[in-house]
């Protein structure tokens, strides 16, 4: 397994609305066996910032984060850091941490992580759209003391 | 000096549940929920989020709610249940170059790549209430345009390479984090930075329009301002691989300010800077005025003794919480410490009454 395809599916997990998460994942309707190594709690993380972009660090505020950790038996371990307060979108996430992990891979990857991609990148392309649409040339106009 | 009082456990039992009743208005009118002040009083749950330094979007709804929309109040509930939160870690910082941007703009550039975008904005409205709003269910939909999806540069970048503004280069000092460890001034730009953010907007405001009527010479712009999503990334402690744990948005503004030379470096301009949860441009723009009114000892300027200038003045009281606690506490009984005034008063005018008499 390598790293980055872990990051990959973690970050998409961490960062995926949680009510369309839960959806995918109960439509699969997998039963799964796990010991809680963590349970699931919540905290915050401390968002730090770059003074004028490019100096000193700065702390800005905290973001809620949710995270567990589980095992599916002794060598595979599943970790759930997700963003907002929801234990069950925790859970879910460690969940399919652990089974991208297994020969489940691929109906994880095909029924969740490529849907949570294609979710995301949907939404950015909304925002780019209309980002543009408000694309504006300003222009200076001449005035009467210059002629 | 407050002392404690007893009793009233009733009244105050009574009067909760009358703020119960007067919180959820005429039952004839269907109750707002959640999802209705996030989705839309998104501002207000912006600076409650930003001001309580937490970002939750449901929490902040939730605090708008059960405040009746007093958004210091909210502030208030929010900065309390951080409190109870563990400290997981802390981000990554932030790169604010990689927003995925709603809005980005530059008064000082007409022309600049990755466009000037103006995004879901009150500029150049008329400010006339619109009473179409009245209406049930009416509004305009977005419109769309192809584009580029290419990373949009900071504008003050550009002048950053011809030398024409001054570097904003890492110093080195080691900052605390506020709401960890009791402050003592001088404090860093940093730890400036970080109280600033978490400001209240109206002080802020207000100190900001203070250096720009003259009460600290920093003529300022807006080299740019942009509003979108960041990524914020995290090492998961458990794995040491880094994810994009949230996604968050910020509003950061860069000013451009008035420039400082010597005889070793040619004039250049200086910089201030903001940047806050939210799409807050009022209170990001403010907080970079002010925090580039305060940066005047590292500049060489000149201390011109006003508010602004001085960060003792600034920070201290720019937390609305701290602000309302310490207010708001006034009001609660005092009747002790009034007792012994209201002795001291009667004395003193004993004591001119019998030296009236005298003469």
């Amino acid at each position: 397994m390598k790293n980055e395809s872990r990051k990959q599916w973690l970050s998409y997990l961490a960062t995926a609305d949680e009510n369309y998460l839960i959806s995918l994942w109960d439509n699969l309707n997998m039963k799964i066996e796990y010991n809680w190594l963590r349970e699931p709690e919540i905290g915050s993380v401390m968002v730090q910032g770059k003074a004028g972009v490019t100096g000193d660090n700065f702390n800005v505020g905290e973001v809620t984060i949710t995270r567990c950790s589980l095992s599916l038996d002794k060598k595979i371990q599943g970790h759930g850091y997700v963003q907002g307060r929801n234990k069950y979108k925790s859970k879910i996430a460690a969940l399919c941490d652990a089974l991208m992990q297994t020969e489940k891979k691929e109906i994880i990857k095909r029924n969740i992580i490529d849907k949570l991609i294609k979710y995301k990148n949907n939404k950015r392309n909304e925002i780019l759209s209309k980002t543009e649409a408000t694309k504006v040339d300003f222009f200076t106009l001449v005035r009467g003391e210059d002629k | 000096m407050y002392v404690s009082v007893k009793g009233g456990e009733k009244a105050i039992n009574n009067a909760h549940s009358w703020l119960s009743e007067i919180r959820r208005g005429d039952v004839n009118i269907a109750e707002l929920n959640i999802k209705q002040i996030s989705e839309q009083l998104t501002l207000s749950v912006d600076r409650v989020m930003s001001e309580g330094s937490l970002y939750d979007k449901d929490l902040s709804a939730l605090a708008i709610k059960q405040s009746r929309g007093d958004l210091i109040e909210a502030i208030f509930l929010v900065r309390a249940y951080r409190t109870t939160l563990p400290r997981i870690g802390s981000s990554k910082p932030i790169e604010t170059g990689k927003m995925l941007c709603l809005r980005r703009i530059s008064a000082t550039f007409k022309d600049i790549p990755g466009k000037q975008k103006l995004g879901p904005t009150f500029d150049y409205t008329h400010r006339l209430l619109d009473f179409k709003l009245l209406a049930d269910g009416e509004y305009e939909k977005a419109k769309i345009e192809k584009y580029d999806d290419k990373e949009i540069p900071h504008v003050l970048s550009f002048l950053n390479k011809e030398g024409l503004i001054q570097k904003e280069i890492p110093s080195g000092k080691t900052s605390k984090d506020i709401t960890r460890n009791p402050i003592n001034f001088p404090l860093t730009r940093s730890e400036r930075l970080q109280s600033l953010s978490r400001g209240d907007e109206g002080f802020l405001l207000g100190l900001a329009y203070s250096t720009q009527r003259g009460y600290a010479r920093n003529h300022a712009f807006v080299g740019e301002l942009r509003t979108g999503y960041v990524e914020v990334q995290f090492e998961i402690p458990e794995l040491g691989i880094e994810i994009n744990i949230a996604d968050v948005m910020f509003t950061e503004c860069e000013s451009v300010n008035q420039f400082k030379g010597s005889k070793k470096i040619p004039a250049q301009f200086t910089r201030g800077y903001g940047l806050v949860f939210g799409q807050l441009e009022r209170k990001a723009i403010s907080m970079a005025l002010v925090d580039r009114s305060m940066r005047w000892k590292e500049f060489g300027e000149e201390y011109l003794g006003v508010a602004a200038q001085d960060e003792e003045f600034v920070i201290s009281h720019c937390d609305n919480i701290q602000a309302t606690g310490f207010l708001e506490h006034i009001k609660l009984p005092h009747y002790v410490d009034f007792q012994a005034e209201l002795d001291l008063v009667r004395k003193i005018r004993e004591e001119y009454k019998k030296n009236e008499q005298r003469t």
